[in-house]
Order: C-alpha cells, then sequence, then structure tokens
C-alpha cells in the first residue's frame, strides 16, 4: 500500500488507435477537507496501482464525491497531498500530460448540446484532428456504449440510464489514462447497473484503463473491484480485496455489506400503525 | 467587516476572470461561431426592445422639452436638447441598463445553472478553461454590439423626439427645424462620447454578470439569487461608473 503509484509496469491501449500508453497510479496521502469548519474527510490514505479497478464504498454522505473532487483536481484538499502520475492534478499542465475522465453522477452533460456535440466537444477544443476523425471518433465511442441512434438526440431526451452512459462515452472520446466514477449506477435499474459494470470492466480488461469507482452499491463494488476501500464519516476503515471483505469480522464491515432491517424499530411500527387506522 | 472582505474579494475574482479570459485572446478565431452566436443572442435579439425604450424616451424628452421651452420662445432648440441627451447620457445609459436586466440576467442564469448542474466542473476536467469558452465570446461580442445598440437607441430616440415635435399640438415645429437644431449642436464626438461609455458599462455588465454566474454554489435555489445579485450589482456599477466615467471623459 505504501508503493509509490506510478506509471511502472502497465500500459494503457488506446481504445481508438490502439497504441499504448503508460497507465497511470493515484496516490492519496493523508487528505483531510474542510468545508465551513466542518471536516468532510479525515486523514485518508490509499493509491490506486496503474491499470486497477479502485472501489471505494461508503454510506451516503461519507465524502466519498468529496474525495473524487480532489483526485479529480477540482479542488485542492485542505491538508495533505493527491498526486496523479505524481504530479498535482489541480494544475492545467498536468491535464495537459495525464488525460483525466470524470464520470459524474447526474452525467454533467452540456445540455445546450446534442450527444455527438458533447462527445465532440474535448477533441473540437485540443484540436486533435479534422472533423472527420473527430467524427469516427465520437462514433466509436457511442457504438462501444450502444449510443449510435442517441447521437442526434439532446441530453433532455435521454433516460437517467444513456445519460451515465454518455457520460462515460464523452470521457472515452478523452483517451483517459485514469477514469473517475462517481455513483455510475445510482439510481439505475439492476439490469442498467449490470450494463455499467460490464462497461467499467471492459474498459479495464480491454484497454487496461486505471479506475477509481465511488459507490455505496455493494454488488457493483464486490463484482468489479481488484481492490476496495470502505470510507466511514470521512476516514478510511479498511482496505482490501473483495474477498478481505467478505471475511472480514470487524462488525462496521459486516454491519455495512449485510444490512438488516430492524423490524422492532419505531419508525417502522409507527408505520404499521399508521396503515391499521387507514385499513 | 465581513461585507467589506466579501465584496474585496467580488473585485479581486471579476479581475482575476478578466485577467484570464484576456489571456485567451488568441484563440478567438477559432470560436468564431460561439462569438457569432453570442453576437445575435446580446445585440440582435436586443435590438427590438432597445429600439421601442429609446423611441419613447425620445418622445418623452421631446415633450417636456416642448413643455418647458414654450414659456420662454426656444421650442426651436427642441432638436439640441434631445439629440444631446440622447447621445451623450440617455441613449448609452438606458442601453445598459436593458442590457443589464435582458442580457445579464440571461448569462447570469446560464453560467449559474452550468455551474451547479457541474458542466463547468466537467469542462475543468476536460481542461476546457471557463474563461476561455464561455467568458471570452460574451465579451468580445459585447464590445462589438454595445456601439451598434447605443447608435440605433440614439437614432430611435431622435426619430421618436422629432414625431412628438411634429405631431403634438402645444409643440408644433416643422422636422425641418428639429433635425436642423439637432445636426447643429449634436456632433459626432457627442455620439462616440456616448459609445465610449456604453462600451464601459457593457463589458462591466457582462464581466460581473459572468463572474457572478460562475461563483454561484449551491443548489438550483441560488440560481435564482445569484440571478438577482446580477442584475441589481449591474445596475449598481452603471450608475456609479456612469459618474466616474462621464467625468474621466469630459
Amino acid at each position: 500500500m505504501n508503493e509509490p503509484a506510478t506509471s511502472a509496469c502497465s500500459k494503457t491501449r488506446n481504445p481508438f488507435t490502439g497504441v499504448e500508453a503508460n497507465a497511470v497510479g493515484v496516490r492519496v496521502d493523508a487528505i483531510s477537507k474542510k468545508y465551513d469548519g466542518v471536516t468532510v474527510l479525515k486523514n485518508v490514505t490509499f493509491d490506486v496501482q496503474p491499470g486497477e479497478i479502485f472501489v471505494m464504498m461508503g454510506p451516503s454522505g461519507s465524502g466519498k464525491s468529496v474525495l473524487l473532487r480532489q483526485i479529480s483536481g477540482l479542488e485542492y484538499p485542505t491538508s495533505g497531498t493527491v498526486t496523479v502520475d505524481g504530479m498535482d492534478p489541480c494544475l492545467e499542465e498536468t491535464r495537459y500530460r495525464v488525460r483525466i475522465g470524470l464520470v459524474f453522477q447526474a452525467g454533467a452533460l452540456f445540455n445546450s448540446l446534442s450527444v455527438y456535440d458533447n462527445l465532440a466537444l474535448y477533441p473540437r477544443e485540443h484540436r486533435s484532428g479534422g472533423e472527420a476523425s473527430i467524427r469516427e471518433k465520437v462514433m466509436h465511442a457511442l457504438r462501444i456504449l450502444s449510443l449510435e441512434d442517441a447521437a442526434r438526440k439532446f441530453p433532455s431526451e435521454l433516460s437517467g440510464g444513456m445519460k451515465k452512459r454518455v457520460s462515460i462515452a464523452r470521457s472515452l472520446v478523452m483517451e483517459p489514462q485514469l477514469m473517475l466514477y462517481d455513483e455510475p449506477t445510482s439510481e439505475l435499474d439492476p439490469v442498467m447497473s449490470a450494463t455499467i459494470s460490464e462497461i467499467i470492466a471492459t474498459l479495464k480488461n480491454e484497454y487496461s484503463v486505471t479506475s477509481l469507482v465511488v459507490t455505496h452499491d455493494r454488488a457493483l463494488a464486490l463484482t468489479i473491484a481488484n481492490r476496495v476501500g470502505i470510507l466511514m464519516a470521512g476516514r478510511l476503515v479498511t482496505l482490501g480485496t473483495a474477498d478481505d471483505l467478505r471475511s472480514s469480522t470487524d462488525p462496521r464491515i459486516v454491519d455495512f455489506l449485510n444490512p438488516k432491517i430492524d423490524i422492532e424499530h419505531p419508525r417502522f411500527k409507527k408505520l404499521e400503525a399508521q396503515e391499521k387506522d387507514t385499513s | 467587516m465581513k461585507r467589506i472582505v466579501s465584496i474585496l474579494e467580488g473585485v479581486g475574482s471579476v479581475v482575476q476572470l478578466l485577467v484570464k479570459s484576456v489571456s485567451y485572446a488568441p484563440t478567438l478565431p477559432r470560436q468564431w461561431a460561439r462569438f457569432v452566436e453570442q453576437c445575435y443572442l446580446i445585440g440582435y435579439t436586443t435590438m427590438p426592445i432597445v429600439s421601442i425604450l429609446s423611441f419613447f424616451i425620445g418622445t418623452v424628452l421631446a415633450l417636456e422639452a416642448g413643455y418647458s421651452m414654450e414659456g420662454f420662445g426656444a421650442k426651436e432648440y427642441i432638436g439640441s436638447l434631445v439629440g444631446l441627451s440622447m447621445a451623450r447620457e440617455l441613449g448609452p445609459m438606458m442601453t445598459s441598463v436593458l442590457l443589464a436586466g435582458r442580457v445579464g440576467s440571461a448569462i447570469t442564469a446560464e453560467l449559474a445553472s452550468m455551474t451547479v448542474y457541474q458542466e463547468v466542473d466537467a469542462l475543468t476536467v476536460m481542461n476546457i478553461p471557463a474563461a476561455r469558452m464561455l467568458v471570452l465570446p460574451r465579451l468580445a461580442a459585447i464590445l462589438v454590439m454595445m456601439p451598434v445598440l447605443t447608435v440605433i437607441a440614439n437614432i430611435v430616440g431622435w426619430f421618436g423626439g422629432a414625431v412628438v415635435a411634429r405631431y403634438v399640438s402645444f409643440v408644433g415645429i416643422s422636422s425641418e427645424s428639429y433635425f436642423a437644431a439637432l445636426r447643429h449642436y449634436t456632433k459626432f464626438k457627442d455620439v462616440i462620447y456616448g459609445m465610449e461609455k456604453a462600451e464601459v458599462f457593457g463589458f462591466v455588465v457582462v464581466l460581473v454578470c459572468c463572474n457572478i454566474g460562475l461563483s454561484t454554489r449551491g443548489g438550483p435555489r441560488e440560481i435564482g439569487a445569484a440571478v438577482t445579485r446580477g442584475v441589481v450589482v449591474s445596475l449598481i456599477l452603471i450608475l456609479v461608473l456612469d459618474y466616474f466615467v462621464t467625468k474621466v471623459l469630459m
């Protein structure tokens, strides 16, 4: 765990050109984050090895999305450091050298642009090729995500699952070396959740893209992860493989992985009484 | 004290946004489509309402001037009064006020909603600076469209005055004498002076509204609050700047 996360061993393969590049690693070193005096992340340390899928789990409000904002370079931590391939992700220079794709929880698609233009924005802005090669790239990404028919649609015309897939496709067009996913299966039905899980695994298996997924979806985490961390109230309480977690005897982890509904809880009793009154 | 600090922070972030946007100026030629779109939104769509407003400002000016000047037999000078007032003050001022209400609010709402719904974050991760893609084309468009809007406001206002001067019985002067007085006393430099003022007001309105939009934090409710803040701050700045710009240009 304390080995530096560098790009020494693994290679990513460009999904469009097939060209190989070094996969990147992430190192999160003792970071804390405070908002208006409230500490959201407390001394979190871990690394993501190049080419692996790391899943950070935790209940809602445990600080998972905030952690992702620090790693994607959208915010600086209050203390501690984050490095991506050994560099500060907040710097513009790093973003030129390391391509980071971020799949936002709500998609964060550009509402005024069609799906096609959402995907074409990055290559157009960074002048990577002419319009013909951009078109080829965009259509290829749409094909990977089975979205060819949605190219002309606008985000407002898409379902939640499609928005998520468009968001992944938009990141894919960036030819990312690191993919960050913020709750990729939230608000999705089980079939769509399974599809998204498959897509994340495919990107890792076929293109060796380093992936960091934050989620509270236990099924997703235990299916696709090489390693899993659990964040509770801003603290990293455990780190290990999916099997390590399943065999853990730590009551916090057991409770998190196997939540029990206490039907004797006063809240349920009250609901039961209300139901009786109504009938 | 907290209020002063927040005002200073606001000024600092506006200056920072200006410097950043200007540093991307060389990218403007390849943002031609966005620039043209903004010219259309800022200029073309604002033109009808600027025309209507200016026409009636011109008519009211002529009415008031006619009423006041009748007493000392100076009705022939109505044209000069309307001409100068529109060119030097009311044309640029009312165009800017209208711009703050119509364009400033739209810019703040659009950018605030893009910020709240993480579209701006998505741009940052894609290494596309918001100052380059969202602010620069708007600033360039306002620099081009503001003088055009001001000239239209002046011309329509002058014609509004002419209609009242000709057709309202107690004013009752001919169009020829109205325009002769206007031409004689309103010089080209007065029109340029008004355009310079309008340029400053328009630029500040767009810059401030972009900054307020991009610094919106929180949920959808904040979008409405940001729009109100954008319009109020713009109106105050127009009035305050009017004094200083007038003093500097005199």
